[in-house]
């Protein structure tokens, strides 16, 4: 039996260009980049208000291989899954795994996720560890991200070079992430964040 | 939308990230630009851990875009072995997302994470952890496997979370490495920590789909744990949205499907809360229906129960009505999934398939499609077929497109004469549907497609159906439609369409009226003449050719074809047109050679090419090296590649190696049967089939045709066109009044095309989804004229068996005198016929559920061979067993059917003793290990586990889970043992352990041997079967071995090869036998054998090269033996 794992985690931006990209199955460094490329050309090709879930590319391995996908303004968060997974509960594991981010970052966007690639890569890793889904509960994440942050803070302002870089143009014109997402027929709110802040 | 920046580096310090408008070149001409500094920087001495740390990140981000960035590797690796916590987390990063399980720079790791794993420090052995279960080198998963089970106790929660992640994934690679802890994650299940608890799901979930057998007795505490979760009784902390725990919901629910499946006393616990979970899942989030799906599949997978299964049919309407389409769609998965036990609910949600069918979604369409084929029968068959062929026109992936093709031609194939809906709406059989479903499946699946599509076609069309004159017309319709296709010009077809039509033309262009055999084979060399196409598919088109040569009357345009390829470069192709020179220079062996519409006559084929037997002779004499077969030859040569050679080159005939073996040409075993063989089986060309070609001519010369046998053939008969059409009416008629009602036209083309896709669904009409005992397809069931035959001639013997055994001592009486006649050999007649009749004697007790199916005119005087059969005693009861033969009895009781070993004792102590059988079922080995408890008081915690063995899967057979045994009992322990690859002895190990009370544990390791002939079964085939297997064999061993006295006579020598090896007896011909075997699960083993005086000339065959061998082997024994 294949393991029932999640098979890669890649978020691009309207364009392809990769953001993210985790694979958890082994595929040569080429292949990995060719199934980017194929994944954003089977998720560019659909409207908004078809279902979020899709069957994997070729290069992924085909009908055993399921693509559930949300869109966020100027970004796809993908998720390659066995297709015997639960599909609304991938669809979900994704708005955790973004509100996450954007409880971490306040007010994500595309930006951060380049300037703090480590950063985003370290919150993805206590969500989804090897390929299995580690730890859902939202609040447990973010006190597993805060620890680490405070060990960060005690080395000494490492990361306040790059953190001004990004506010500096988040004053700019960067669209974020909107608050109202609205993935086709499904209607979920992400709650304001700047509550709990 | 405004243009997002596409930064080309992560650096803060990076020259003009802030361009918002760079193309492509110039990016790249950066990012080569930004690693050719990160070279510099990463190598320069200076350098410290620092600035490596933001290198990394930066090298990451390179290689996320696809740069190369090998060069940073092993700079990740030191980051990690010397950073502080900081940096090394960056350098795990790195590694993780860099390297992969078997790269070679990962082993550098391996001592860091081991250190860290050891450190005081939380972050350090989560960091470990972590990078364990993303890449871990799967042989050095011993170093640090204490160490993770260590963790399993560690105080902090998130520490144990991950180390049952991590193990889980050893599991996954490794599974051997971490049998020895499956009692540490029961801990982890039962952790105080839910995060734990849930963490633990990922292993069992795993190892309950491996085997769901073994983990029943957990079923209650997954129950619990989800009636606390559905309850309400976690912490608020797990909600998400309100919902408690769903992703946990989810988990549990898949396992409580695995444990229930077909099991009724396992799904009665969990009914309740698989009630409450449909009853609690009212909220309208998406989560809620995440779970609700879960639940529904699990309610449909375990033993049903009709209460809730409604609850469940109302659901699935919820996600089949919804109009979000994600919602939707996986109600047409759940509708998938439950529409082979409830068809009724296709006909509720006729409507919204229909809709489905032209969503502008490809899944949706696809999971629809997916569901019409499920319920496709022979009335909605067109339809169904036509809406997969529109999709398939559509679609570019390939996966898609072989999966598609096949289904669509298993479906045309299951109802090749449907009956389409012709436009006066009745129903009239049409045989140009299959051709043309056909072809379109040929030429878009193509290339692509799985092989047997064309090749189960043409052996369709060739076989034929019960009717031949429908069959005579389909195959005219075939000819015809192909010529049509030809005729258009600039089309290309695919190869394989171009083959099918090319042996179709050949075998069936007599049936054409108008054009002459002339008209096609130009064509043909039309064909033949293209560039665009292959050598294989030009083999298949001069075979064509060839065949319709005879039928025609001009010849110019074959002698030009001649002279065209015997001259070509393919040597294949040149080949035939040699052959097709010679025979169209001899018109009448040609035509007797290629008769016309024979292509499913047997062949018959000089195996022993007895016809080369002087030639041999005179090669041989002349010092030539024996015949090898292609094993032998390869076994030498490995042998002999191994040490060099330094003798001088001797004459080949003189190398060891082969005593006592002979060519296949040096006894000629010529008898009608023994002589089907090699030539077309040794050499299975893949370009080119002449199966059309009849083989006229063998050793004694021309070989007369066999005569027919569809004589004895009972047709059913056909019915009539108005009792099909009665049958459909009821669901055409069930519409729903209110749909009715103000319908728009295209309204009323759906429920059109909704009446023509749920015909034959409704409760009333016959419900068969699979088609296979639709109303009309026994009409056209498939010929099966060699069994009956077959099954004609077995009754007649048992009769006689019967009449023949009528009473024991009459039948010694026969038997002597058939012996003697047999030695005599004047009564052939007789002889075969007693001898046949012993034999199914004898097997019938060797098979006795065989006997027990059948009748009881099958049951002979057991008495008679009693004395022979040591084999089939029941174990007598060694001292040890005393004690447990009640439980022995009522378990023999069960497998008596089967054959089984003597009890042997293979460990003991003053308490207790082991002792084992095996039982050789049908389809695996069992063995039983009984535990009998010898002592006074109760034996607890008995455990009893086999070690994984290399060659076996090892299947632990329920029924034994109860870890205590009473005083004076005993226990059994079974497990079914399949092979995995052919080996000839071989060894399978465990432990027992167990304790009695106040004592501490004692644990007894203990083994079995097993050898192939435990795996070996009788294979029952007909001779007709035999033939065929016979010469499909490349791997063929021969000897003769001289036989003991009592066994020298081939009645007794075949009960010894029945008894003692289990062999099958096929059939036996004169003073020659034929016997088959298998390997299990199915490697086939062929035996022909004569007997010559006390010689007995054996002849192996099979498909696998060891079984010949190791056969030959145990029979010498047997037959030299005793």
């Amino acid at each position: 039996w294949p393991a029932e794992m999640i098979q890669a985690i890649l978020v691009f931006n309207n364009h392809g260009k990769p953001r993210l990209v985790r694979f958890y199955q082994r595929f040569p460094e080429e292949i990995q980049q060719q199934i980017v490329r194929e994944t954003f050309h089977l998720v560019l090709k659909r409207d908004d208000n078809i279902c979020n879930f899709l069957e994997g590319g070729s290069l992924i391995g085909g009908a055993d291989y399921k693509l559930i996908y949300r869109h966020y303004a100027t970004l796809y968060f993908v998720f390659c899954v066995d297709s015997s997974e639960s599909e609304l509960g991938i669809l979900d594991l994704i708005q955790v795994f973004v509100e996450t981010l954007d409880k971490c970052f306040e007010n994500v966007c595309e930006l951060d996720l380049i300037f703090h690639m480590d950063k985003v890569h370290y919150i993805l890793q206590e969500v989804v560890m090897g390929g299995m889904v580690l730890e859902t509960n939202m609040n447990e994440i973010v006190a597993q991200i805060e620890a680490q942050n405070r060990l960060e803070k005690s080395e000494g302002g490492l990361s306040a070079a790059p953190a001004r870089a990004v506010s500096a143009v988040k004053n700019m014109n960067l669209p974020e992430i909107p608050r109202n997402i609205n993935i086709g027929d499904l209607n979920i709110k992400v709650p304001n964040l700047s509550q709990f802040v | 939308m405004p243009e997002a920046p596409r930064s080309g580096q992560p650096a803060p310090k990076g020259p003009n990230w802030e361009q918002a408008d760079w193309t492509p070149p110039e990016e790249e001409k950066l990012i080569q630009q930004e690693l050719s500094n990160l070279k510099a920087a990463v190598s320069a001495p200076t350098t410290t851990l620092k600035m490596m740390k933001e290198c990394m990140v930066r090298l990451i981000y390179c290689e996320m875009l696809g740069y190369d960035a090998s060069f940073g590797y092993i700079h990740a690796i030191k980051l990690a072995q010397q950073g502080n916590l900081l940096e090394k987390r960056v350098g795990y990063l790195a590694v993780s997302l860099f390297l992969h399980e078997s790269h070679e720079l990962l082993l550098l790791l391996v001592n860091t994470v081991v250190k860290d794993l050891q450190s005081t420090n939380l972050v350090e052995v989560c960091m470990a952890l972590t990078i364990v279960s993303q890449i871990f080198p799967q042989e050095m998963i011993p170093a640090v496997l204490p160490l993770i089970e260590d963790k399993l106790q560690h105080s902090k929660e998130i520490i144990r979370r991950k180390a049952v992640l991590a193990l889980y994934k050893f599991h996954l690679i490794a599974p051997n490495q971490v049998q020895h802890i499956h009692i540490k994650f029961q801990k982890a299940l039962c952790d105080r920590d839910v995060g734990v608890m849930a963490a633990s799901l990922h292993i069992y979930h795993r190892m309950i789909k491996e085997n769901s057998s073994g983990y029943k007795d957990l079923t209650g505490s997954f129950v619990t744990i989800l009636k606390q979760v559905v309850g309400g009784k976690l912490p608020v902390d797990f909600n998400y949205h309100s919902v408690p725990a769903p992703w946990l919901q989810i988990q549990l629910l898949r396992i409580l499907r695995l444990l229930g499946k077909d099991d009724q006393r396992t799904s009665e616990l969990m009914y309740d809360v698989l009630d409450e979970s449909l009853r609690r899942a009212e909220l309208n989030h998406n989560v809620t229906y995440a779970i609700l799906f879960e639940c529904v599949h699990t309610v449909y997978s375990v033993y049903p129960k009709s209460e809730l299964l409604e609850k469940a049919a109302k659901c699935i309407g919820k996600f089949v009505l919804s109009p979000k389409i994600n919602l939707k769609y996986l109600g047409l998965k759940a509708l998938t999934y439950v529409i082979q036990q409830d068809p009724t609910l296709a006909l509720q949600h006729q409507m919204t398939i229909i809709e489905c069918l032209d969503h502008p979604d490809p899944i949706i369409k696809r999971e629809t499609l997916e569901l019409l084929y499920r319920i496709t029968n022979a009335q909605n068959i067109t339809v169904i077929v036509q809406k997969m062929l529109e999709y398939l026109h559509q679609s570019k992936e390939e996966y898609i497109i072989v999966n598609l093709v096949g289904k669509i031609a298993e479906l045309a194939e299951k109802y090749p004469f449907v009956l389409v809906l012709n436009t006066v709406d009745t129903y009239a059989p049409d045989n140009a549907w299959f051709i043309q479903t056909m072809n379109a499946v040929f030429s878009v699946g193509g290339d692509v497609m799985n092989p047997d599509i064309p090749n189960n076609f043409l052996r369709l069309l060739a076989e034929g159906f019960d009717d031949e004159t429908e069959d005579q017309q389909l195959r005219l319709y075939a000819v015809q439609s192909y010529l049509t296709l030809l005729d258009v010009e600039n089309v290309f077809y695919p190869q394989r369409f171009l083959q099918v039509m090319s042996w179709v033309l050949g075998e069936y262009s007599y049936l054409l009226d108008k054009e002459t055999p002339g008209e096609v084979i130009t064509k043909l060399y039309k064909l033949l003449m293209n560039d665009s196409i292959s050598s294989e598919t030009k083999a298949w088109l001069i075979a064509a050719v060839t065949k319709l040569t005879p039928q025609a009357h001009s010849s110019n345009i074959v002698e030009r074809l001649i002279q065209e390829f015997t001259v070509s470069l393919d040597t294949c192709l040149r080949q035939h047109a040699f052959e097709l020179k010679h025979l169209h220079e001899n018109a009448e062996l040609m035509k007797s050679l290629l008769p016309v519409n024979k292509s499913c006559e047997d062949m018959v084929v000089d195996a022993s090419l007895s016809f080369l037997d002087s030639h041999v002779a005179e090669e041989l004499s002349q010092g030539a090296a024996p015949y090898k077969p292609h094993h032998q030859r390869q076994e030498e040569k490995l042998s002999q590649e191994k040490v060099l050679n330094f003798e001088p080159y001797g004459l080949s005939f003189s190398s060891s190696g082969f005593t006592g073996r002979q060519s296949p040409a040096g006894i000629s075993l010529g008898s009608d049967i023994s002589g089907n063989s090699a030539e077309i089986g040794l050499k299975e060309t893949s370009s080119l089939k002449l199966e059309g070609i009849q083989k006229l001519w063998g050793k004694e010369g021309y070989l007369p045709k066999k005569e027919s046998k569809t004589g004895d053939e009972t047709e059913a008969p056909p019915v009539s066109q108005e009792s099909i059409i009665e049958n459909v009416d009821p669901t055409i008629s069930k519409k729903d009044p209110s749909q009715v009602l103000a319908q728009s036209k295209e309204e009323k083309e759906k429920q059109l095309l909704a009446s023509s896709l749920f015909v034959g669904l409704g409760s009333e009409s016959t419900v068969n989804l699979l088609g296979k005992a639709d109303t009309i397809s026994h009409k056209f069931r498939r010929k099966s004229k060699v069994k009956e035959a077959i099954s004609g001639e077995k009754t007649n013997a048992h009769n006689m068996t019967r009449s023949s055994f009528s009473s024991p001592t009459n039948v010694t009486y026969e038997e002597d005198y058939y012996l003697d006649n047999l030695r005599d050999r004047r009564d052939k007649e007789l002889e075969k016929f007693a001898l046949s009749a012993e034999l199914l004697g004898s097997e019938s007790l060797a098979e006795p559920p065989l006997v027990e199916k059948l009748s009881e005119c099958r049951r002979p005087a057991p008495s008679l061979f009693a004395d022979d059969m040591e084999v089939f005693h029941p174990p007598r009861s060694t001292s040890a067993s005393l004690a447990g033969e009640s439980s022995l009895a009522s378990l023999l009781e069960e497998t008596t059917e089967h054959m089984h070993s003597d009890l042997t004792e293979v460990c003991n102590t003053e308490t207790m003793s082991l002792s084992s059988y095996k039982i050789w079922k049908d389809d695996c080995l069992l063995m039983v290990w009984l535990v009998s408890n010898k002592s006074g008081s109760e034996l607890e915690g008995v455990n009893l586990e086999i070690a994984p063995a290399e060659n076996f899967k090892i299947t632990e057979q329920p029924g034994c889970c109860l870890p205590i045994i009473e005083a004076e009992n005993t226990k059994n322990f079974q497990y079914s043992v399949q092979m995995e690859k052919p080996f000839t002895e071989g060894n399978l190990s465990g432990f027992i352990n167990y304790q009695m009370m106040n004592t501490h544990a004692v644990q007894l390791e203990f083994s079995v041997n097993l050898s192939l002939l435990d795996f070996i079964r009788p294979l029952k085939i007909s001779t007709e079967d035999f033939g065929k297997l016979w010469l499909s064999f490349a791997n063929d061993v021969k000897q003769n071995v001289k036989m003991s006295e009592s066994q020298a006579a081939l009645p007794s020598a075949l009960k010894t090869l029945q008894q003692k090896l289990r062999l099958h007896v096929v059939d036996i011909i004169g003073s020659e036998g034929l016997l088959a075997c298998q390997l299990l699960p199915s490697i086939p083993c062929l035996l022909h054998f004569r007997v010559h005086g006390d010689v007995l000339a054996l002849w192996f065959r099979s498909s696998c090269s060891t079984l010949p061998d190791y056969l030959l082997y145990q029979c010498q024994k047997v037959m030299e033996g005793s």
